[in-house]
């Protein structure tokens, strides 16, 4: 098999699967389907390791290939084709091996579920979508792979389409991403005006000529195009990453099923932004504005969304708010040139964080889908294993020494600290102080959750809808299908950071993929004083950074564990903070009530006024109106009788040779 | 010998066709079905060689028919297909198929009848797309209204009579203009020959007033802002075949007459009165957008998609000025004049299958009222998807046949204008709030009364036609290539002619 033909079938195989599935769901069966999808999702996953391989052994270099041409149009040549580099390869094994996990877990979470076949054909597409997206070699598939895991996320929001809040929700989702890739659309419009040519190596080798070409948008005012051009793409990227003020979508989508929070809305999917910075690095290094304002984008995500967390009572809620803010981070990254470090945050993310919301998961169906946390507590005793990954997942995203989050997370504050970008000295801070808020929600989600006492009750009934509180059977640990997945990503969530940092970050492995200006390399700066990950882990304790987590985990411990009253009195002694948090800065009462009712109201005034009004009422059906009664006035004249006629006859004879007469 | 005459086979089988199926009569309608399927396949089989025979390569009009008509006024029966009707005729043929199967079991009244309108009305749209005498595609522009008068007046909803009016004397009095046009060209040329009138001469202010004149006509037709009102009567009150041919066919007949009439006849005023024609093309993707936000009728909602729709057609079509005018070159043009003709295929696949989606529900439950549905998903699962993918396609998703035509058309308007980009590009937004919020009241949701309750899934027929035209939706988004193929050559010609002023020779 060819090169080629091996890449087609990385993401051809799901789309097989999904089609076979979902059209065939009936013939296939649920075994059928969960075994089709899974062996589909399994060869993707193998083959993409092989990619991998042949990366770490040299055997392949940056591979750009063409698949088949999409259209040519004005000379410009629309292709579909893949590039395959270090970055790409990456992706592919994360995004795969996330999905086969997800898939496994899947069997468990779903088993009950009447769309049993439907929610693996879905995931399928999903995947298939996906690494169209980062396989791409051009700004044409990137833009629809960009848009087709945006159709999967809505379809599996609305998974539930009988539920009013899974249906409004997957139509906000879609809504606010189509805000983003509106910016999206546009700043890929201007590439193919800047360079004409949607081709990244084209466009990448002509970008830096064009550095210091600038466009004229409002009236005189000169805009630099490079500048015009990556803030266009980073605001498609803040629909799809969730950043302020397009992050609205992602809490809500938690209305889908558990297993896709963890595969789309923590793990891959909103991940896309991040990695289309990064993939577009040529650009962005050419505009220190649009950086700046990817960076302070990211910060405050990073610190605001993260302080919501601490008031959620959902357990989903709170994972969700944490990866609101951990995107924040790696955009931070981005925003500091540290691309690398943004990935590489996105890979050990993509572990804990889907470990823990398949953690998550399983406490859900331990509890027959009851996600409050104010209903849980002391669970450790019923479902260890849950328990223990959970924990892992946990030391791993506030940044523990030694587990991957730390590798990732420091990275991230040292490069802010190093770099010279303007408005970096604040960013700082935010990122210091958004430890302290991760440590915080993080031991509180574990300690409601986990520990402490038992807040439901067991009522031993067949109830299918008991009240809050009440569940009807003992917790029991999750079938193995469910704890499988749980086991196979708390490895790498523990370890991924210590084995790949020095490549990943300090040895050049990205190179290939990512272009950053010598004057903004803080990472190069930050591998000066990389002595080994070891030596990294050992040093943490004498950094800010580790003081700050410390500092989380006791706050959390003294409250949750010893002192619940506290958060109460928190909560009273500063009631307009606590209602902001509560009501997420009320960012969806205002887009409610301007953008979703604003729009509405309006097309209704149009259409009432203007269109119903102006145009058919009185244009319209005003001239047939006025015809109308033109002809019912000259009618009137047709009298019947002689001598009407024969004085208009005498009249008009009249006329006739009064003319004649004056013309003459 | 096929090919000599193969136009006039298109448009002749489909008519002579529908009069022997009225000679089927009343009585016998499991008759009238059969020869109006036989004949709207025979029509579609010799399109097969018209897309096979046809070569891109030229700009040349090909399979060309030259005969006198009226010998004494110059009128020819004269024929000919470029790049820009070959992909027209062919979707012509192809919806002719799918409104006969799509009206099989629904129509029971005056089957005949109803088939033989629809036979004529294929073929008379043919004839449109390949006159080249001025009259002769008069005749035809003019004729197929009385077959669709028709259609809409017995076979119509409750407000029929208002709306077949509405339709009649809208469209009536904007070609009423053009005929002046017409007139006063073949005074000037002594030919009705179209192609001739495109060499011909003209100053500023006549191709002004010729340009109007067109634009009275078309802007009707395709519809624009703000003459488009009676769009959605007629479309409402309309039965199912007769929203699908009007939606899929009728309103790309305007902007093939931009193509065949305004541009290359009067270029000058085209360039001088461009900002209009964008204005009016933005205002109906910004305007239109919202007011199908609002509607509560599935079918007016449609109908008003489609107007913002066709709104990327005309800017397409016209933002090849600004471009030239801009950037002194054509690069660029192409892009956006190619973008219109895909945006007028997509949208004839797309918004059929959508009135035929709305017709499916109304055959059941029989109310065309979104707060009439709700959970149609949970009787009619198959609907369902089709129901979601084609307004997907409608919403511009990439690998349907939706995002083709727009993604060129604001790839180029940005060339011109950021904000002409900017615009354009709100339909992102806006097409994708009212076609999903349409989803969300329709098709997903607890079940919301008896009726959704008893809806039985499509059958075997309606999948077929759903099946197909899903297939072209997905196929022309996924590859193309083979659709603008085809009109390379013709773009180019027009391009080149259209940036030459014709002020001169006067």
């Amino acid at each position: 098999m060819t090169l080629t033909q091996i890449l087609l079938l990385i993401p051809l195989l799901p789309l097989a699967g999904a089609i076979v599935s979902g059209l065939g769901r009936n013939v296939v069966g649920r075994n059928g389907a969960h075994w089709i999808t899974i062996f589909a999702v399994a060869a993707s996953c193998g083959l993409s390791f092989k990619i991998l391989g042949w990366h770490m052994q040299g055997l392949i270099g940056v591979e750009n290939l063409s698949v088949y041409t999409w259209m040519v149009s004005d000379g410009i040549k629309f292709e579909i084709g893949f590039l395959v580099d270090h970055l790409t390869s990456l992706m592919m094994c994360v995004v795969t091996f996330v999905s086969l996990m997800v898939h496994i877990y899947t069997i468990g979470y779903m088993q009950d579920d009447p769309g049993y076949q439907r929610f693996f054909s879905y995931i399928n597409l999903f995947t298939f979508a996906m690494l169209m997206l980062v396989m791409s070699n051009n700004f044409l598939q990137l833009f629809f792979g960009w848009e087709a895991v945006g159709l999967v996320s809505y379809l599996l929001i609305g998974f539930w389409f009988k539920k009013e809040s899974a249906i409004f929700a997957n139509l906000k989702a879609f809504l606010v991403n189509r805000v983003g890739d509106f910016g999206f659309l546009l700043g890929i419009a201007a590439v193919v005006m800047a360079f004409g040519s949607l081709d990244y190596a084209t466009v990448f080798a002509a970008a830096p000529g064009k550095a210091g070409d600038t466009i004229s948008i409002i009236g005189g005012m000169d805009w630099n195009l490079m500048t015009v051009i990556c803030v266009c793409l980073f605001i498609g990227a803040m629909g799809k990453s969730a950043q302020a003020p397009l992050h609205v979508w992602l809490p809500d989508s938690m209305e889908g099923p558990t297993p896709i929070s963890a595969l789309i809305h923590a793990a891959t999917m909103v991940t896309a932004g991040i990695f289309m910075v990064a993939r577009m690095s040529p650009l962005f290094e050419l505009s220190d504005a649009a950086l700046s304002f990817v960076m302070l984008i990211g910060a405050f995500t990073a610190l605001a969304m993260g302080m919501i967390g601490i008031v959620q009572n959902d357990i989903k809620r709170v994972v969700a708010y944490s990866t609101l803010s951990q995107l924040g981070y790696m955009t931070v990254a981005l925003g500091v040139s540290a691309y690398s470090a943004a990935i590489f945050h996105l890979m050990t993310h993509a572990f804990f964080k889907a470990l823990l919301f398949l953690g998550a998961g399983s406490v859900i169906i331990a509890l027959h889908h009851q996600q409050d946390m104010r209903y849980m507590g002391g669970l450790r005793r019923y479902m260890p294993v849950t328990w223990i990954t959970a924990w892992l997942g946990t030391l791993a995203l506030i940044g523990f020494p030694f587990f991957s989050g730390f590798y990732s997370k420091d990275a991230i504050i040292e490069a802010v600290h190093l770099s010279e970008r303007w408005g970096s000295g604040v960013v700082y801070w935010a990122v210091v102080l958004g430890v302290f808020i991760t440590a915080l929600y993080s031991f509180r989600l574990l300690y409601l959750a986990f520990h402490g006492n038992e807040r439901f009750e067991v009522v031993n009934s067949d109830e299918e809808h008991l009240p809050d509180g009440q569940v009807a059977h003992a917790p029991v640990e999750s079938p193995f299908v469910v704890t499988m997945p749980l086991v196979l990503l708390a490895i790498p969530s523990v370890v991924i950071g210590w084995y790949t940092i020095e490549p990943v970050l300090f040895g050049g492995w990205l190179d290939d993929s990512i272009y950053v200006l010598e004057r903004n390399d803080v990472l190069a700066e930050l591998g000066h004083h990389f002595h080994g990950a070891t030596a990294m882990a050992l040093h943490a304790v004498q950094t800010i950074p580790f003081w700050m987590m410390v500092a989380g985990f006791a706050v959390a411990t003294l409250v949750y564990q010893f002192r619940p009253a506290l958060a109460d009195m928190a909560a009273r002694r500063a009631p307009g903070i606590y209602r902001l948090l509560e009501h997420k800065y009320y960012f969806d009462e205002l887009y409610q009530r301007s953008f979703a009712d604003g729009s509405l109201k309006l097309g209704q005034g149009l259409w009432n006024k203007a269109d119903a009004g102006l145009i058919d009422g009185w244009l319209v059906n005003g001239s047939a109106k006025a015809v109308n009664w033109l002809a019912g006035r000259v009618r009137r004249w047709q009298t019947g009788f002689l001598y009407d006629y024969a004085f208009a006859m005498i009249v008009g004879l009249i006329a006739i040779l009064g003319t004649w007469v004056v013309l003459r | 010998m096929l090919n000599s005459s193969l136009l006039s086979l298109l448009i002749w089988i489909p008519i002579i066709g529908g009069v022997l199926v009225l000679m089927a009569g009343d009585q016998r309608p499991v008759l009238a079905r059969r020869i109006a399927l036989l004949v709207s396949v025979l029509a579609l089989g010799f399109s097969v060689p018209l897309y096979l025979d046809f070569d891109s390569s030229s700009a040349a009009m090909q399979f060309v028919e030259l005969r006198p008509w009226i010998e004494s006024f110059d009128i020819n029966y004269h024929l000919g297909v470029d790049g820009f009707a070959v992909p027209l005729i062919l979707l012509t043929t192809f919806f002719g198929v799918l409104v006969v199967i799509a009206g099989w079991e629904v129509i029971q009244k005056k089957v005949h009848q109803y088939m033989a309108a629809f036979l004529i009305m294929e073929g008379l749209m043919v004839g449109v797309f390949c006159a080249l005498d001025a009259l002769l595609f008069y005749v035809f522009f003019e004729a197929m209204l009385i077959p669709m008068f028709l259609v809409i007046g017995m076979w119509g909803g409750p407000r029929r009579v208002y709306a077949t009016i509405k339709f009649f004397l809208y469209t009536f009095l904007g070609s009423v203009f053009m005929l002046v046009g017409l007139i006063y060209l073949y005074i000037q040329a002594g030919t009705w020959d179209i192609q001739s009138w495109h060499q011909l001469p003209l100053s500023l202010a006549v191709q002004k007033w010729l340009f109007l004149g067109f634009l009275a006509a078309f802007a009707v037709k395709i519809p624009m802002w703000p003459v488009h009102t009676w769009l959605p009567d007629a479309h409402v009150e309309a039965p199912t075949g007769g929203s699908v041919i009007l939606a899929a066919i009728m309103l790309k007949i305007g902007g093939y007459g931009f193509i065949r009439f305004s541009l290359p006849i009067a270029p000058d005023a085209s360039s001088a009165l461009d900002w209009l024609l964008i204005a009016l093309s933005l205002i109906a993707i910004v305007y239109i957008g919202f007011v199908a936000l609002a509607q509560q009728d599935m079918k007016k909602l449609i109908a008003y998609s489609s107007i913002s729709h066709m709104g990327f057609v005309t800017l397409g079509l016209f933002i090849a000025f600004a471009i030239f005018r801009d950037t002194g070159g054509t690069s660029g043009a192409a892009l956006g004049v190619e973008g219109a003709m895909v945006q007028m295929i997509s949208h004839g696949f797309i918004s059929g299958a959508l009135f035929l989606c709305v017709g499916v529900l109304y055959d059941r439950v029989h109310s065309r009222m979104i707060k009439d549905y709700g959970g149609v998903a949970n009787t009619m699962p198959w609907f369902a998807f089709f129901a979601v993918l084609f307004l997907m396609a409608n919403a511009g998703l990439p690998g349907t046949s939706g995002f083709v035509g727009e993604f060129m058309v604001i790839l180029a308007s940005f060339k011109a204008s950021f904000w002409f980009a900017f615009c354009a590009g709100l339909t992102l937004i806006l097409g994708a709030a009212y076609s999903l919020w349409l989803v969300k009241r329709v098709i997903f949701g607890e079940v919301a009364n008896r009726n959704v309750e008893t809806l039985s899934d499509i059958n075997a027929r309606e999948a077929f036609v759903l099946g197909v035209l899903a297939i072209a939706v997905v196929g022309v988004g996924l590859w193309p290539q083979p659709l603008v193929e085809l009109m390379h050559a013709s773009v180019d010609q027009l391009l080149s002619h259209i940036i030459q002023s014709k002020v001169q020779g006067a």
